[in-house]
C-alpha cells in the first residue's frame, strides 16, 4: 500500500486558479479594487508631487552654486549695529580662493513713484548703495536697461530689482522715481535672483551718489563673496576675521543656498493630512476586499465542495482564495500606482516641474497592497477552507 | 480485491440516525447501482463511501486505506488518486470550454497543465465528445454536459467511480446514453457505483443494493 501524499500545486497553477474568481466577475473585482486604487493614488501622487517639486529646487540649488557667501554686521555686545570697514569688499578679496568679493550698504531712506506719497510708505524695497561689480558676484542678470557703471554710480540713476520694480509697477527702465528728496531715473531692471532675494527687492544707487545726494556714509552692510567650491569652507572661516578683525564675533556669515537647501528638503516632506487621507482610502479598500471575497466564498461553496471532490486540501483551498484576495488587491494597487504616476505627470506639466516618482514608493505601493491583500484575505480564506466537502453532493 | 469495504457504519446527525450499522463490500471491476427512496440515506451512504464525510461508528476503507486513520490531506490525496465524482447537477463552470472543465478536475494530480490537457481529451474522447473539446457548457446537451462530467470523473484514471443520480437531470434517451458510458467505462476495468432512485437505472446494473431507512434492505446479484 502507498504512502498517500497530496500533490503541490504549482505556482502558476495556483496564479491562474487565484484568477478565475476575477475572470469570471470582472466588474465586480474593479468595483472591489478601486478603495485599493484610490488610495494608492493618492499615496503615490503626495510622494511624487513632493519629489518632483524637491527635484526642482535641487536643480535650481545646482545651477545656482552653493559657493556664494554672504557677511552682515551683528549686533554688538551692548545691542547697537556694527559698521563694517568702507573697504570690506576689496579686504575680502585678498582672501585666498576668493574670486569675488561686492559689497552694498543700505541708505535708510525710501523710494516711491513720485513726491506725493508718504516718505513712511516704503513697499518692503530697500535703497542700497552698492559696488559696480556686485552682479558678477551674485550672478544676476539685466532684464531691461543697462547696469551702473563708473560714470552712472555717480549720478542720480538707479537700478531696481525684479520685485522692486514689480511693487512699483515698472516694467521698463527710462522712468523716474523719488527717492529720499529727490528724482531719481530708473535705468535697469534685474532679473530675479533666487540667491539673494534681498537684492531682487532693493533700488541699487552707486557708492558716490548715494553719498553726494542721500548722505550715506559709505559703509556696507553686506559683503558678497564667491569663490572656489573646494575653498568655501577655508573663506568662511577667515571671513568675519577679515572683516572685522577686532571682534570677528560682530560679524555674520550666512550661506544663501542653505536656506534653499532647507526650502528642498522641506518640499520632500510630504504632507501628513494627504498621506493620511491616502491611508484611510487604502483601509477602507482593504474592507471591499475582504468584503468582496467573504461573498465569493459563500457563492462559491459549491465550486469548493467539488474541488475538494476532485482532492484538494484545505490548505490548497485557501490557498485559492488568499491568492485570488492578493491579486485582486494587488490589481487595485498597480492601477493606483498607474494613476498615481500620471496625476504626478500632469501635476508637474502644468507646474513646469520635472516629474519624479522615486523608485521606493512604487516598491512600497506593491508591496502594502501585497500584504493589504493577504490581511484581507485570510479570514475569507480560512472560511473557505472551513467548507465541508459534502456541499458538492446536496443539491441546491 | 476489495475496492470499498464499509464495516459496521453508522452517521447520525443530532437524533437522526441517517444510517444504521451498514456493511458493504464492493470488489474491484463491479458495477453496482444503490437504490432508494429520497431520505432513505443512500446519499449519506455515497458520502461516506467516496470520504467526503466521516462515519460516526464504523470503519470505511478504500482500496485498503483505513479512512478513519487519515489526515484531511491524506484523504484529499486518496480522493485525488482512487475516486471519480458524478453529481446530478454536473457542476461545470459555466465560462470554460469542455476541455478546460476536464482538465480542472486533474488539477490537484501534479500533473503539468500540457499533460492535464492532453488527458482531458483523451478522456473527452473516450466518452465520446472528442469534436467537442471547445465547446462551453451552454453549447451543450444535458447528455453531453453529464458526459462531460463523467470525462472529467474518469480523466484521473480512477479504480471507483462514484455517480449520484447520474440521470436524474436528464430526460430517458440522454439517460440511456450516459448509462451505456457507465457500462463501457465498467467493461474496461472501472467499479462503478450508481445511486439512484430510477428501478430503470438500476436494472441496468448486475448488482443492486436497496436501502431503506438507513439499512442495507436486500441485495440482488
Amino acid at each position: 500500500m502507498t504512502a498517500l501524499r497530496p500533490a503541490r500545486l504549482r505556482p502558476t497553477d495556483l496564479a491562474r486558479l487565484g484568477t478565475s474568481g476575477l475572470r469570471a466577475r470582472p466588474m465586480r473585482a474593479i468595483l472591489a479594487a478601486l478603495g485599493i486604487s484610490i488610495g494608492i493614488a493618492t499615496m503615490v501622487t503626495v510622494v511624487g508631487v513632493s519629489a518632483s517639486s524637491q527635484e526642482q529646487l535641487l536643480r535650481q540649488l545646482d545651477a545656482l552654486g552653493t559657493n556664494l557667501l554672504r557677511v552682515q554686521p551683528g549686533d554688538s555686545l551692548f545691542g547697537d549695529q556694527v559698521k563694517l570697514p568702507k573697504t570690506a569688499a576689496d579686504m575680502v578679496r585678498r582672501i585666498d580662493g576668493v574670486t569675488n568679493a561686492s559689497q552694498t550698504g543700505e541708505t535708510g531712506v525710501t523710494v516711491r513713484r513720485n513726491d506725493l506719497i508718504p516718505s513712511g510708505v516704503s513697499l518692503g524695497i530697500t535703497v542700497q548703495a552698492t559696488s559696480l561689480d556686485l552682479l558678477d558676484t551674485v550672478d544676476g542678470k539685466i532684464r531691461s536697461g543697462t547696469w551702473l557703471n563708473a560714470a552712472t554710480e555717480r549720478q542720480p540713476v538707479v537700478v531696481l530689482g525684479a520685485v522692486a520694480a514689480e511693487r512699483l509697477g515698472l516694467t521698463a527702465p527710462d522712468i523716474q522715481v523719488w527717492i529720499g528728496n529727490r528724482w531719481f531715473t530708473v535705468i535697469g531692471i534685474l532679473d530675479r535672483m533666487p540667491l539673494a532675494e534681498e537684492i531682487e527687492r532693493s533700488a541699487l544707487i552707486g557708492f558716490p551718489a548715494a553719498k553726494d545726494y542721500l548722505n550715506h556714509d559709505g559703509h556696507p552692510t553686506t559683503v558678497y563673496e564667491r569663490s572656489a567650491d573646494e575653498a568655501v569652507e577655508s573663506v568662511r572661516a577667515m571671513l568675519a576675521r577679515t572683516v572685522s578683525p577686532e571682534k570677528p564675533n560682530e560679524a555674520k556669515v550666512s550661506r544663501p543656498s542653505d536656506a534653499l537647501k532647507a526650502k528642498a528638503a522641506a518640499a520632500g516632506a510630504f504632507t501628513g493630512l494627504m498621506l493620511g487621507l491616502g491611508a484611510v482610502a487604502l483601509f477602507v479598500g482593504a474592507v471591499g476586499v475582504a468584503n468582496t471575497m467573504v461573498v465569493a466564498v459563500l457563492e462559491r461553496r459549491r465550486e469548493i465542495g467539488l474541488r475538494r471532490s476532485f482532492g484538494a486540501t484545505r490548505g490548497q483551498v485557501r490557498s485559492q482564495f488568499l491568492v485570488e484576495a492578493v491579486l485582486l488587491s494587488a490589481f487595485g494597487g498597480g492601477a493606483g500606482v498607474l494613476l498615481g504616476a500620471l496625476a504626478t505627470f500632469v501635476y508637474a506639466r502644468i507646474n513646469s516641474l520635472p516629474a519624479v516618482v522615486p523608485m521606493w514608493a512604487l516598491g512600497g505601493a506593491l508591496g502594502t497592497t501585497i500584504l493589504i491583500g493577504a490581511l484581507a484575505g485570510l479570514y475569507p480564506a480560512l472560511r473557505a477552507a472551513r467548507v465541508p466537502p459534502t456541499v458538492a453532493l446536496t443539491a441546491q | 480485491m476489495k475496492i470499498l469495504e464499509i464495516r459496521g457504519v453508522s452517521k447520525s446527525y443530532g437524533k437522526v440516525q441517517a444510517l444504521r450499522e451498514v456493511d458493504l463490500v464492493i470488489r474491484g471491476g463491479e458495477m453496482v447501482s444503490i437504490v432508494g427512496p429520497s431520505g432513505s440515506g443512500k446519499s449519506t451512504l455515497l458520502q461516506i463511501a467516496g470520504t467526503l464525510d466521516r462515519p460516526t461508528a464504523g470503519t470505511v476503507r478504500v482500496a485498503g486505506h483505513d479512512v478513519s486513520r487519515l489526515s484531511d490531506s491524506e484523504l484529499s490525496a486518496l480522493r485525488a488518486r482512487y475516486i471519480g465524482f458524478v453529481f446530478q447537477q454536473f457542476h461545470l463552470a459555466p465560462g470554460s470550454s469542455a476541455l478546460d472543465n476536464v482538465a480542472d478536475g486533474l488539477l490537484y494530480s501534479g500533473l503539468s497543465r500540457r499533460q492535464r490537457r492532453e488527458k482531458a481529451a483523451a478522456a473527452l474522447e473516450r466518452v465520446g465528445l472528442g469534436h467537442r473539446l471547445g465547446h462551453r457548457p451552454h453549447q451543450l446537451s444535458g447528455g453531453q454536459m453529464q458526459r462531460v462530467a463523467v470525462a472529467r470523473a474518469v480523466a484521473g484514471e480512477p479504480p471507483l467511480l462514484l455517480a449520484d443520480e447520474p440521470t436524474g437531470n436528464l430526460d430517458s434517451e440522454a439517460g440511456a446514453e450516459v448509462m451505456s458510458l457507465f457500462r463501457r467505462l465498467n467493461a474496461a476495468g472501472i467499479t462503478v457505483v450508481i445511486i439512484t432512485h430510477d428501478s430503470e437505472v438500476a436494472m441496468a446494473c448486475p448488482r443492486r443494493i436497496r436501502v431503506r431507512d438507513g439499512l442495507v434492505r436486500s441485495e440482488v446479484t
